[in-house]
Formats: C-alpha cells, sequence, structure tokens
C-alpha cells in the first residue's frame, strides 16, 4: 500500500484517476490492485490495496491522514506538502506502516509530531 | 544543525525546480543540482550529507535517477545523532527497495537501532524495518522486534506490531514465536496498540494454522467484548468519525472474528449476536457507517451458517444497491457476488438493478455488474438477460466491447436453450464486435452449425444477410465457411423456416461476397485462406459461374503470401482440368465431432492449435463414416458414376486434406513432399495430417491401407470378382489423388495399377538404352491416354544431356511433361510422362516416331526408332 501525496510520483495511477468523472466510483482496479482516491481541490490523495480490501475503510482512512495535515500545518495547502515533505513522511510514518494502519487517534500523532519536531 | 531550518537551500532548489516553465528547463535545473550534489558527496563533509540527501529524495520523487546517493543514506544511518538518522532512515525507505544489495549493509545499523536507548532511534529504525523488511532481515532481526512488542512505550509497541506483520508475511516459518506476544496486545486499552495487535493476529491467522486454532481458543470472546464496548461506548471525540467511535478498530476487529469464525461453528455462534448488533445499529447515512456496514456483511456471510443474519446482510446489500453514491453501489456489487454462493433467490431479486449497473458510465461498476450478471444467468432467464447485454452491446464504449462481448459468448455457449437461439444469438455479437470474439468462440460456432442440419440454409442466408452489413472479420469467416459449405442451399431458398422471409440471392452475389473478402486489405490470412477453399468449394455448386469463380483463384496466384499463391495454383489446376473429380473433392465437410472439439477446446492448448482443431476434429467422422463400406462402394459401382460417388473414402480424405490447408500448410505440405514416393505413403500421408496421435487414426488407416491393397495387387481382385471394372475403379480413385498433386511426376504404383487393363511395353531397346512404356486412362476421357516412359540406361557409362522427343500422326495430340532429370547414371533410370489424345480412339490405334539424344563422353549421340507396338484399344 502506498500513498502518494505528489500526484506525479505515480504518472500511470495519475492518468487513470485524473481523467475520470467527479460522480464515479473511487476506486480504479490496477493491474492486480486497486487504487482508492480521494479528490480535496486540485490535490489527489490515492491508495493502492489489496483487492479484498476494504474501499470504504480507506476512503475513510485518507481523510483521516488529511485531517491530520490540516491540523499540522494549520490549513494544509499544496505548498506546504512540496516544500515540507519530509514532515509529511514523519507524519505519514506515525500513520501508516508496513502498508497497515499505525494509529488512529489523531490527537495521538498530533502529539508525537511536536515530540519529534522537538528533537530536529 | 537542522538541514530543513538552518540552511535555505532545500527550499531553493524546490522553488527553481517549481518556476521551470518547460521540462527540458526542469532537467537542466535537476541536472544541475545533481551535479552539485556528487561534487559535495566527493568532498564527504557530514555537515552537508543530510541535506544532500533531502534535495535528492525530492530529486527522486520528480522520476529522476538517484542510485548515488545510496551510499550516502548508510552513513547518514551510523551517524550518531536523530535528525541525521531520520534523514538516513527516510533516503533509505524511499531510495532503496527490498531487492537492492545495498540493504545488506543496513542490517547492522538496524541491529544497533533497536537496542537503542532512545525511543525515538528505536522507533526509527523499527519504522525502516516494517517498510523494507527482507526475507534475510526478517530472520536476522525478529528476535528484536518480538522483545520490542512488550516495550513499555506504547508508540514502539504499535510499531514492533506492525514490523511483525511485515516480518511474518516475508518468513511465514516464525509465525509461531509472535503467537504469544500478539495475543498479549489484545488486551491492550491503547487503540493504536490494539489496532496493531489485531492487525498482527490477522497475519498470523491468515498464514499460521496453529495460531489459527490457538487464537480461537483463547481470544475469541475477548474479540468480541471488545468489539461491543467500542460499538456501546459513549461519544468519544479523540476516535469519533461520523458519531460512530473508531470505525477502523471495528473494521479490524470484524475482520479478524471472520477468520476466526470461518469454518468453526461454535466460534460462529458466539459472535452472532454482536454481528446482529452491529449490522442492526450501525448508521448507514455516512462513509463510515457503511464502511462498517460493508466489512460486517463480508463477515456475515463468510462465518458459518446463521441464516437470520444472511438475510439482514443481503438486505444491508439491497439497500447498499439503490444507493445514489456510487462507492456504495461499487461495494454492494462486490459483496453480492459472494452472496450469490448462499442465496441465489435473494440476489436475483436484483437482478433489474444490477442490470442497469452493467450500463453505468463509471468503468469500475460496470466491470463488477457485469461479472455479476454472468454469475446471475440461468437457464430460465437467459433469453431475457442475453438480450438486454446484447441491444446494450450496440452502443457501448469501444473499450468495454470485449469485455462485454466474451461475457456473453460465455453465457450464450453455456445455457443456449436450443441452437437455432443460440446461432442468432452468436450471430448478433459477432455482427457487433466480431473484432473481439475469440478464435475457439467462433470455431464453437462451426462446429454447431455442422451439427444443425436442418439448420444449415436458414443460417446460411442469415449470415448472409447480417455480412452485408458488418465487416467484423470473425463474421465473415463464420459466413464465407458456410457459404463455401452451403452456398446451393443459400441461392435456392432450402430449409426454409417458417418464420423466414424468402430472399432471392444470386450466385453471382455469393460469390460477391467472398470475393469482396479475399479482396479486402483488412482480411488476415485465414480469412483468405478460408475464403479460397470456400471458392474452390462455390466452383463446383455453381457450375454456371466457374469461370468467374476461377478467375478470383487466379488472381490469388499473384498473392504476396506463399501458401495463398501454392493453394490458388492447385486450386486452379483442379477447376481447370479436373473437372471430374472436383465434385467429390469438394463436398460438404463431414459433421463436426461436437465431443471431441469440446475436449480439445477444454485442454490448455494455444491459439494455433485451436486454429487445427477444425480439420482434426473432422476426421475421425470422415473416417468413421466410410470405414466399412467404402471398398464395397468402390467395388460395387460401375465405371461410370464413380464421380459421383458421395462417400469413396479418397475423396473424403481428399477433402480432409482441403481442410487442412485452409490453416495446417505445413504439414500439408510435408505430406505433399512426400507423395512421389508411393502411393500407398500418400493414402498414409494424408491420413497422419491434422491427427497427431496416431492412436485415433489407426482403424481408418487400416481401412485405407486395405484400399491400397487393391490397388497395389489388382491382380488378386480380378481374381475374386469377375467384373472387369473394379481395377478400374480403384485405378481412377489413386489417380485422383495424383491430380491433387500435380505436377509431381507419378509413382511406381500408378504402373501396377495399370497393369492388368494395358500391359506395359518396350517402346525401344538398344545395346545402351532401353524404353518402357506403362499407360493409364483419366477417368471418364477414353481417348487420352497417360504414357509413363522409363529411360534405362544398360551401358556402364553416363548420359548427360539425355533429351526425348516425339512425333505422332494427325489424329493423335501428344503432350509431354518434363523429364525427371536429364542425366542418366549407369544402370539408373529417368521418367517422363506423355500424354497422347486420340481422337479416332476406337478405330485407329497408336503410333510413335521417337528420337533420343544425349551426350555420352561429351561426344552428342542420336538413337530413332518407331514405336508401333502400342496395346490395342489405347
Amino acid at each position: 500500500m502506498f500513498l502518494s501525496k505528489n500526484p506525479r510520483n505515480r504518472k500511470s495511477n495519475l492518468r487513470l484517476v485524473v481523467n475520470r468523472d467527479a460522480k464515479f466510483t473511487n476506486f480504479v482496479e490496477f493491474r492486480t490492485h486497486k487504487v482508492i482516491y480521494r479528490r480535496y481541490a486540485g490535490l489527489f490523495f490515492s491508495v493502492c490495496v489489496d483487492m479484498t480490501d476494504n474501499e470504504l475503510a480507506y476512503l475513510e482512512c485518507i481523510h483521516l491522514f488529511v485531517e491530520i495535515l490540516d491540523h499540522f500545518f494549520s490549513n494544509v495547502c499544496e505548498l506546504d506538502l512540496v516544500f515540507n515533505f519530509h514532515k509529511v513522511y514523519l507524519i505519514l510514518d506515525e500513520f501508516i506502516l508496513a502498508g497497515e494502519l499505525q494509529e488512529t487517534s489523531k490527537r495521538a500523532i498530533i502529539e508525537r509530531m511536536s515530540e519529534l519536531e522537538k528533537l530536529e | 544543525m537542522n538541514p530543513f531550518s538552518s540552511g535555505t537551500r532545500l527550499r531553493d532548489m524546490i522553488r527553481s525546480i517549481r518556476a521551470c516553465k518547460t521540462a527540458a528547463e526542469e532537467r537542466a535545473v535537476v541536472r544541475k543540482e545533481c551535479a552539485d550534489i556528487r561534487a559535495s558527496i566527493n568532498e564527504n563533509d557530514p555537515h552537508d550529507r543530510h541535506r544532500n540527501l533531502a534535495k535528492l529524495m525530492f530529486i527522486h520523487m520528480l522520476g529522476y535517477p538517484t542510485h548515488f546517493g545510496q551510499m550516502e543514506c548508510l552513513k547518514l544511518i551510523a551517524s550518531p545523532g536523530f535528525p541525521e538518522k531520520r534523514i538516513g532512515y527516510l533516503g533509505l525507505m524511499l531510495l532503496l527497495d527490498e531487492r537492492q544489495e545495498v540493504l545488506m549493509l543496513v542490517t547492522n545499523s538496524l541491529k544497533q537501532d533497536l537496542n537503542h536507548t532512545n525511543q525515538y532511534v528505536v522507533g526509527l529504525a523499527l519504522c525502516a524495518l516494517g517498510n523494507i523488511c527482507s526475507a534475510e532481515m526478517a530472520r536476522d532481526l525478529a528476535p528484536e522486534v518480538e522483545r520490542l512488542i512488550q516495550f513499555r512505550d506504547p508508540n514502539i509497541r504499535k510499531k514492533a506490531a506492525l514490523c511483525s506483520t511485515r516480518i511474518v508475511r516475508k518468513v511465514p516459518d516464525l509465525a509461531e514465536n509472535f503467537v504469544n506476544a500478539a495475543a498479549s496486545l489484545l488486551k491492550e486499552k491503547h487503540h493504536g496498540v490494539l489496532i496493531t495487535g489485531v492487525q498482527l493476529c490477522y497475519e498470523l491467522c491468515t498464514i499460521n494454522d496453529e495460531a489459527l486454532e490457538y487464537f480461537r481458543k483463547k481470544c475469541t470472546e475477548g474479540l468480541i467484548k471488545t468489539l461491543r464496548d467500542i460499538t456501546n461506548s459513549a461519544y468519544q471525540p479523540e476516535y469519533d468519525v461520523a458519531g460512530i467511535t473508531d470505525p477502523f478498530l471495528h473494521i479490524r476487529l470484524l475482520r479478524l472474528l471472520r477468520v476466526i469464525g470461518h469454518g468453526d461453528a461454535d466460534a460462529s455462534d458466539l459472535m452472532t449476536d454482536i454481528l446482529a448488533q452491529v449490522a442492526t445499529k450501525t448508521e448507514s447515512n455516512k462513509n463510515a457507517g457503511n464502511a462498517v456496514l460493508y466489512e460486517c456483511v463480508e463477515t456475515i456471510m463468510a462465518i458459518e451458517d446463521t441464516s437470520s443474519l444472511r438475510v439482514l446482510a443481503i438486505n444491508i446489500l439491497g439497500r447498499f444497491l439503490s444507493n445514489r453514491d456510487n462507492n456504495i453501489r461499487y461495494v454492494a456489487l462486490n459483496m453480492l457476488m459472494k452472496a450469490i454462493a448462499f442465496d441465489d433467490q435473494a440476489v436475483q431479486r436484483h437482478r433489474v438493478t444490477i442490470l442497469e449497473c452493467v450500463k453505468d458510465p463509471d468503468a469500475s461498476i460496470r466491470k463488477r455488474a457485469l461479472e455479476l450478471v454472468s454469475l446471475l444467468v440461468n437457464e430460465n432467464n437467459v433469453k431475457q438477460l442475453t438480450k438486454e447485454l446484447i441491444d446494450y452491446l450496440e452502443i457501448s464504449d469501444e473499450d468495454f466491447k470485449e469485455d462485454l462481448s466474451a461475457k456473453i459468448c460465455f453465457i450464450v455457449e453455456k445455457f443456449s436453450p436450443e441452437k437455432i437461439w443460440y446461432i442468432d444469438q452468436m450471430l448478433k455479437v459477432l455482427s457487433e464486435a466480431g473484432k473481439f470474439v475469440k478464435d475457439d468462440v467462433w470455431h464453437a460456432l462451426i462446429v454447431v452449425i455442422s451439427n444443425a442440419s436442418e439448420l444449415h440454409g436458414y443460417t446460411v442466408r442469415a449470415l448472409y444477410k447480417a455480412v452485408i452489413y458488418s465487416e467484423q472479420e470473425t463474421l465473415v469467416r463464420v459466413a464465407i465457411w458456410c457459404i463455401g459449405e452451403y452456398g446451393d442451399l443459400l441461392v435456392n431458398n432450402v430449409g426454409m423456416l417458417g418464420n423466414e422471409d424468402p430472399m432471392t440471392v444470386t450466385e453471382c452475389d455469393a460469390v460477391d461476397v467472398i470475393e469482396d473478402a479475399i479482396t479486402r486489405h483488412s482480411s488476415d490470412m485465414t480469412t483468405k485462406a478460408m475464403a479460397l477453399i470456400a471458392l474452390l468449394k462455390l466452383s463446383s455448386r455453381f457450375p454456371s459461374i466457374s469461370e468467374r469463380i476461377k478467375d478470383i483463384i487466379v488472381k490469388q496466384k499473384g498473392s504476396l503470401l506463399l501458401e495463398m499463391q501454392q493453394r490458388a495454383i492447385e486450386f486452379n489446376s483442379i477447376v481447370d482440368r479436373h473437372k471430374n473429380i472436383r465434385s467429390s473433392l469438394v463436398e460438404r465437410m463431414p459433421v463436426l465431432d461436437e465431443a471431441t472439439f469440446n475436449v480439445r477446446r477444454a485442454g490448455s492448448f494455444p491459439a494455433s492449435a485451436s486454429t487445427m482443431a477444425k480439420p482434426s476434429v473432422s476426421l475421425p467422422n470422415g473416417v468413421e463414416k466410410p470405414a466399412a463400406p467404402p471398398l464395397v462402394d468402390l467395388l460395387d459401382m460401375d465405371s461410370d458414376d464413380i464421380m459421383s460417388a458421395p462417400s469413396s473414402s479418397g475423396a473424403d480424405f481428399l477433402q480432409d486434406l482441403l481442410g487442412v490447408v485452409d490453416l495446417g500448410s505445413s504439414s500439408a505440405q510435408s505430406g505433399a513432399t512426400q507423395a512421389p514416393k508411393a502411393g500407398t505413403d500418400l493414402l498414409l500421408d494424408i491420413l497422419s495430417i491434422g491427427t497427431p496421435s496416431p492412436a485415433q487414426n489407426s482403424t481408418s488407416s487400416i481401412d485405407l491401407l486395405s484400399t491400397a491393397d487393391v490397388n497395389k495387387n489388382p491382380s488378386n481382385v480380378l481374381d475374386a470378382i469377375s467384373s472387369p471394372a473394379p481395377p478400374h475403379i480403384a485405378t481412377t480413385a489413386s489417380a485422383g489423388m495424383f491430380d491433387l498433386l500435380d505436377g509431381l511426376s507419378p509413382s511406381p504404383s500408378k504402373e501396377a495399377t495399370n497393369g492388368p487393363a494395358y500391359p506395359p511395353i518396350v517402346a525401344y531397346e538398344s545395346s545402351s538404352l532401353k524404353i518402357e512404356f506403362s499407360f493409364s486412362k483419366a477417368p471418364g476421357k477414353p481417348q487420352t491416354t497417360n504414357v509413363q516412359a522409363t529411360f534405362i540406361n544398360l551401358s556402364p557409362n553416363i548420359f548427360t544431356d539425355f533429351i526425348f522427343q516425339a512425333a505422332v500422326p494427325k489424329f493423335l495430340q501428344l503432350h509431354l511433361d518434363p523429364a525427371s532429370g536429364n542425366t542418366l547414371p549407369a544402370s539408373g533410370n529417368i521418367t517422363q510422362s506423355l500424354r497422347v489424345n486420340n481422337s479416332q480412339h476406337g478405330k485407329k490405334s497408336l503410333v510413335m516416331r521417337m528420337r533420343v539424344g544425349y551426350k555420352l563422353n561429351g561426344k552428342d549421340v542420336l538413337e530413332e526408332g518407331q514405336i508401333n507396338n502400342f496395346p490395342r484399344g489405347l
């Protein structure tokens, strides 16, 4: 499972996703996996999951991740993500590990982030 | 120290890259940055290292190669400070994957960091391990990770738990080491640790049966209690999503219960109540609630029989299906596919809705719905469903037609109630989406048509109508095959069905269709070859326009495809010179054997083999029918009507040979090249074409051998039967075979077969040369004699530039074929065939003057003579 924040780094995936109508499902079958995506203004967040995974749960998962980003960067925008990609990865590493959900509490992750920031 | 706050250079680089207007500009900036980074790496300055790596990661995300930075990651990981390690591990996860050798070097650093006193450093190492761990690393580091599952800090515990899921995925043998630790995690109150523990248990249960048994016994009740607690818990702002407390944990717990309940009635029983509670109480107006319901339905479907729950689950899916949100409909379709195994009736109720989903503009929904529909089809609804699908095929997107037509063909073949319906539906599919139809599907259609003798006329007319409007290649192929086989039924409106309108198709119209196919540029080799065969067949079915057909065949002599060229020449000579055997050559194909075809089709042979299926299928049938009668037929028949003998074995086999010709070219050729060796060989060769297994054939080859015996030892037959006709017939049968392979020198067997009627003569003999003539008559042409001349060198010297010339009186016409060679070795021989047409047959006998020239040791030698000892009656 991967999360690509910068849509440019998954080009074939991007083409699949971006050309879709807004009313379509947020799921695209992609080779042996499914891509679950969600659009926030100009940003697409997509996750590649196994065929048997719960699509709706991953949609929720993307939303939680976006909420955390929003909270962390206070009103997140694309530029925050581009210039602070390493911090985005830091959050992601606290949120998902080995392809599985690690923490579901927004507060816990934000607290953990502030601890880690102190170290840098 | 912080690479991101102190230096502005990473920000600068990102800014300058973003400012680029063109891709070329961007490449130039990246190239310059990469050059700077390399230079800096070479200077080996530890202060710039983390900044360089951070830049490299950004460059990597843009898709540029960054392999030269890999060693920098390792150096940073080995440095003492947290920020350096953090960047080093991030670089490790981004720039490398588990296939790279460099990874071997990092195992030791990981081991040290897993034992580090700073828990944040331990967290970094666990995170990296969880993302890039290979099988070797898993074996080396499993003990450290196992220990860390019991670490005091929950952040480490949850990371260690997820790291373990990757380790057991990589090395399933390690699973048992983690079972106890995983079980202890299930008692956690901390949601983060609990959810990772549940995931680890799920992973262990799926890869190890003992672990599954253990968790089933020890943890089922605990898990059910946990699920009940969070379902019933009061509002918890920290975990609340749209009114549901931690839907993620809900979903993970339901998933774990699914593997525990699956295959175990007791465990399933225990969880019935809580599943019913989740299924009924969960709010379904938000995505989070639907996600939980969806997971719950899936669990209900998977655990052991609890029928009341299943009714509940299917009702939920029904609600999903009528939801306006496409996502919800998509998952409903997905689940209904599983539900169909339990309760077909319940799913059938939603058939209309599902059919609508097939027509959805969204490809994801269409694909799912189509699969579901194909599962829903049964004998009762097949007609209605197929009609809907075929109607939709006409208006669907091009890229969906392939899937759709394949499914329709599958449904039609599997559930077809009657042949005429099957043929109708297949014609519709071929007309609409023929180019997407696989070879085996239209081959199957031909087999079915061939077996439905009462529908031949109807089918060929329907195909004719369809092919006028559609150029789909597979449709054209089936149409030309049928027109070739049943062209006469098309023209004469034979076998009209009650509901059919009479139509007027002239022979020319039918040939037009085939001419279009053979001249169309888009037609491929197979289509053209099939068209050529159809033309040959029509030349006999439609004698009035056989000249026109011949012209079309002749044009193919110029084909760039060798196979087409060769067949055109052969067919032309059949049309041209062998009118008498043509009708028996081009009889209808014997009925194709469905059972054999289905067996072959089911077998896993590739496309090339499946194209051979048609002729090879036909062979056993063709053999079985005449197996016993051919000899009798041959012997009983009068020489006058031999040509119309419908089941003479020779003709059947020639026909099979023709069937092979259109596709299996190489084998046919190999048979042909061997033909001159011996007549019996030829028969066997023809037999062996198209049937790879000799066993299948053995009976037929015996039959044929016995026919061949007649040819070989005609005197025996003569002895046995007093009528003079039989040997004559035998002769014509084998002569027919040779005529097919026109241009090759006739074989010795021919001499033998002619023996009794016209004994061979010694036409000329000198001290050095002997010339023998043997005779045969082409069937139906008593005035024409085929003469086989054999020149035998009686001297011990070699004759070179050997040439034979002959002259005849005016009432004879003489045609000389090329000799088999122009060099006569000592005691060797050359053969040459002559054809003499006697216009005063019966009144005057043959007479001939001959001259032979050759070089002996460089000297010209000339020998002359008159031949007037021809047998009477030639």
